[in-house]
């Protein structure tokens, strides 16, 4: 079954296109990773599913509903969460705290404005948990701007998974990360799988080729193809789009 | 509606817009540019026409004091950049907002002590000190259409600065992408310095200008700065042109709003409360054609291209 | 350690973190003692002042400090709630029962307005048009020639609250003006901890990142906005109450600036800062004053130094937690 449907978007920055014509279905409980060099528009495209840029034509339908001119926020509380590219964490805030603020959204209204949050103890129990999920759990009480990058990229996840997501927009959650701590990326998002709809932005080639259920190619804000990882490796068009530089990858 | 009336109440829009123009083109340059806000622009201003108002008494010449009082007006705007602003680049607003306001209260008083509190005398030169007739018998004080001439020619010059220079280029790509400036290896802190003058000048120029029509006193800049402040919210941040459609905008609607509201209002309401309400309203309707503006487009009418603050 | 004290800072800091806030209040309790042994009353007056102040300085605080707005038009709030009582008074209504509760609503429903168009920018721009606003209500004052116009106008007297007490008495108007700065002080810390307050903290910080967990991070900020330009009109009441008079100056821009100083230099996004700060920069005033007439001299640099060198205000010079 479908669970994001995106048909015919397009969006241009003046002269320029960077998203052009593009279509996509991600079915439910995939893993659907989405490729292509830089300029491609991957970001762009992100930006216009997760509504923080408005496209110039097209529709995004999430979960059956049309949620093409809905704000960020309506969004996630449908079900479609997002991580940043760019670590983008409350800094000055414990990861626990962190992870309950997206477990205090998902409970309803904040318009409660007597009791200390930090004592609520249900929310504070499935934060906890989230965190054991990412494995951040002994971490719970450090600030975000204490702990390594690769550990902010792990709170990312947390943080998306903790707003109750049928789906998660990751945006490159290996960017900048070592290759160990890619590994251990690679295992969490791996635990995920079934449980959590993923559509995966991915610069490293190699995770997404051991991710992936299908995989679409991005080039000029086109969706020059989409299959499994063997039908794209094989896809003349695909190595055409690559060739030189990026070459390497695809065939490793 | 009497015809001359309207007529001449819209020159003096003209002219209100003029030098709201001048106040507001040298703020916007320095918030597009730099992403500073520098409230202690109207002091600039208020500075400019004291220096004119002495350099004037001194040489007994408007025209070699006006000479004297731009350079001047710009000597403190760049002494103002070096000493104190320079160092609040890259801060957050809020710092911005408390150093300009300590300058504020520092200028404000010096220029109490130097010249005292009572407003100094200004008169207009003798050779505008005349009416001329125009159209349809009406006639108007020459040195009101001096302002608007004057401000006219300085607003299609600094236009064709920005439009046609290298300096103009840079100009417009900081204020559509700060970091651009950067990739280009401009350097960074020369270019800061000369828009910071060149906003200094514009503001001296606007308050020599004003000098002999209003009356010259310290406060006189805080009500010009935050008219500035409309402007810009209504033209948007960043852009001359839209300094430029906002300064004529706010002129006119505030002036004609003024002459023409509470006869308005006398239509509808008892001449009693009318006394009230209609001066009231006709100062609340530049504000309120800032929120219409807010509500339609909040990046205002014309903001420079590219530009997302 | 059980999962619902996890965050709970131990015990030790809390304490330390209270001796401030209790130092202040101490210090504004004994006043009028102090003030009677010496035979000055005026302490009593200027210590209402101040403290007037700074529930107008807690109140900028909710929206500076706790949600990262800049409201450089905070004082017309403040305006709002004592024309309120001005305009009453006027009219002859003293009641408190009522002037009170319609100087606080008349400046929710200001901020309420304000709020919702300021908040639809960020940035310079929200600095900008919130000063704007403020003055439209500054021009408003003035026009309104019935009241005073620039002049303003003094009040029959002061609010009368069914023979209960007498605001006319200094030193219980002080008390009752002490009650309301302890109550605001007691009641914002509860609101910063609570889950609103969290979700302020949050927007101040990354915006971007709280909606994108599913807030509506615009309703939240303006909530803040309201209640604290309801809280700021609580101040304005009392203002209009203690000098039993309201004029335009009150709105002025130069007004929103100080609240502004008196919130940075006490200590930006904690409680009692902008208490100490009121106390500071009040009797600063009081003091350079009585030096020279002209201490803007050296008020206003001493603002640019402070901020430029010492961020994080004077609370943070004694070690004080947020």
């Amino acid at each position: 079954m479908t669970l994001l449907l995106v048909e015919r978007l397009a969006k241009s920055f003046g002269a320029v296109a960077a998203t052009r014509d593009l279509s996509l279905d991600v079915a439910e409980g995939s893993i659907h990773a989405v490729i292509g060099p830089n300029g491609a528009g991957k970001t762009t495209l992100v930006a216009q599913l997760a509504g923080e840029l408005r496209p110039d034509a097209g529709h995004v339908l999430f979960d059956g509903r049309d949620v093409t001119r809905l704000p960020v926020h309506r969004r996630v509380r449908l079900g479609l969460a997002r991580s940043f590219q760019i670590s983008n964490t409350l800094l000055s805030f414990s990861l626990l705290e962190n992870v309950a603020l997206a477990v205090q959204a998902r409970h309803g209204h904040s318009f409660r404005f007597w009791a200390d949050a930090s004592r609520d103890g249900r929310i504070n129990a499935e934060a906890l948990a989230v965190l054991q999920t990412v494995g951040l759990a002994d971490r719970r009480d450090r600030l975000a701007s204490e702990v390594s990058h690769g550990e902010r990229r792990l709170l990312e996840i947390a943080i998306a998974l903790a707003t109750g997501p049928k789906m998660l927009l990751l945006d490159e959650p290996m960017a900048g990360v070592g290759p160990e701590e890619g590994q251990r990326m690679v295992e969490m998002l791996r635990t995920l799988r079934g449980r959590v709809t993923i559509l995966l932005i991915e610069h490293d080639m190699d995770a997404v080729f051991r991710l992936a259920d299908r995989i679409t190619v991005l080039v000029y804000g086109r969706a020059i193809a989409t299959g499994t990882p063997d039908e794209i490796r094989a896809d003349a068009a695909v190595r055409e789009a690559y060739l030189g530089e990026e070459d390497d990858e695809l065939v490793a | 509606m009497d015809p001359i009336l309207l007529a001449v109440q819209t020159l003096n829009g003209l002219q209100l817009g003029v030098l709201l123009f001048l106040v507001a083109a040298g703020l916007t340059l320095v918030f597009g540019i730099m992403d500073f806000i520098n409230l202690a622009h109207g002091v600039q201003y208020m500075i400019g026409a004291y220096f004119a108002a002495t350099f004037t008494a001194v040489t007994g010449s408007f025209l070699l004091g006006a000479a004297l009082a731009l350079p001047a007006a710009v000597l403190v705007g760049v002494a103002l950049e070096r000493v104190v602003f320079r160092h609040f680049y890259g801060r957050d607003h809020l710092d911005q907002v408390l150093a300009t306001f300590g300058v504020i209260f520092f200028l404000t008083e010096l220029v109490r002590v130097i010249w005292g509190p009572t407003p100094l005398s200004f008169p207009v030169p003798a050779w505008a000190s005349h009416s001329v007739t125009l159209f349809g018998g009406a006639t108007y004080p020459a040195y009101r259409l001096f302002i608007i001439g004057g401000g006219l020619a300085v607003a299609a010059g600094l236009y064709a600065l920005v439009a046609r220079t290298r300096f103009g280029m840079l100009v417009r790509a900081g204020a559509s992408n700060p970091r651009m400036l950067q990739a280009l290896g401009t350097d960074i802190k020369r270019l800061f310095l000369l828009v910071f003058a060149l906003g200094a000048m514009l503001a001296g120029f606007a308050g020599l200008m004003a000098g002999p029509i209003l009356s010259v006193e310290p406060s006189m800049g805080d009500n010009l700065l935050i008219l500035a402040f409309v402007v810009i919210v209504i033209g948007g941040l960043g852009s001359i042109q839209g300094a430029f459609l906002g300064a004529l905008l706010v002129g006119l609607v505030d002036t004609l709003g003024r002459s023409f509201l509470t006869d308005a209002v006398k239509l509808v309401l008892p001449a009693s409360a009318a006394v009230d309400v209609g001066p009231a309203l006709s100062s609340m309707l530049i504000y309120v054609l800032m929120a219409a503006v807010l509500i339609v487009s909040p990046t205002g009418l014309l903001p420079a291209k590219g530009a997302t603050r | 350690m059980s999962a619902d004290t996890l965050s709970a800072p131990p015990r030790a800091v809390r304490f330390r973190g209270a001796l401030l806030p209790l130092a202040l209040f101490a210090l504004l309790a004994v006043v009028p003692f102090v003030a009677g042994a010496l035979g000055q009353p005026f302490y009593v007056s200027l210590f209402t002042r101040i403290m007037i102040f700074a529930v107008a300085a807690l109140a900028l605080d909710l929206v500076l400090g706790y949600g990262g707005m800049v409201s450089l038009g905070h004082a017309a709030y403040m305006g709002v709630g004592a024309y309120a009582i001005g305009i009453l008074s006027f009219h002859g209504v003293d009641s408190g029962w009522l002037q009170w509760p319609l100087g606080i609503g008349a400046a929710a429903l200001a901020a309420l307005v304000i709020g919702a168009l300021s908040l639809r920018t960020r940035g310079v721009y929200f600095i900008m048009i919130t000063l704007a606003f403020a003055q439209m209500l500054y021009y408003t004052a003035n026009a309104l020639s019935t009241y005073g116009g620039d002049d303003g106008m003094t009040l029959w007297g002061r609010s009368s609250f069914s023979g209960l007490v007498k605001l006319s008495d200094a030193r219980t108007f002080y008390w009752i003006v002490f009650a309301v700065l302890a109550l605001s002080y007691l009641g914002l810390r509860r609101v910063v901890a609570s889950k609103f307050g969290r979700v302020l903290r949050g927007c101040k910080e990354n915006e971007r990142r709280m909606a994108a967990i599913g807030y509506n991070t615009a309703l939240y900020k303006l909530a803040a906005f309201v209640l604290s330009g309801a809280l700021a009109g609580l101040s304005g009441v009392l203002l209009a109450n203690h000098t039993e008079f309201v004029s335009p100056a009150y709105m002025s821009w130069v007004r929103s600036g100080d609240l502004i100083v008196m919130v940075v230099i006490g200590g930006l996004g904690t409680l009692h800062g902008p208490i100490a700060g009121a106390v500071l920069v009040l009797v600063l005033e009081e003091v350079l004053s009585k030096l020279t007439q002209h201490w803007w001299l050296i008020f206003g640099p001493l603002i640019v130094l402070t901020v430029w060198r010492a961020k994080g205000g004077v609370v943070r010079l004694f070690g004080g937690r947020a």
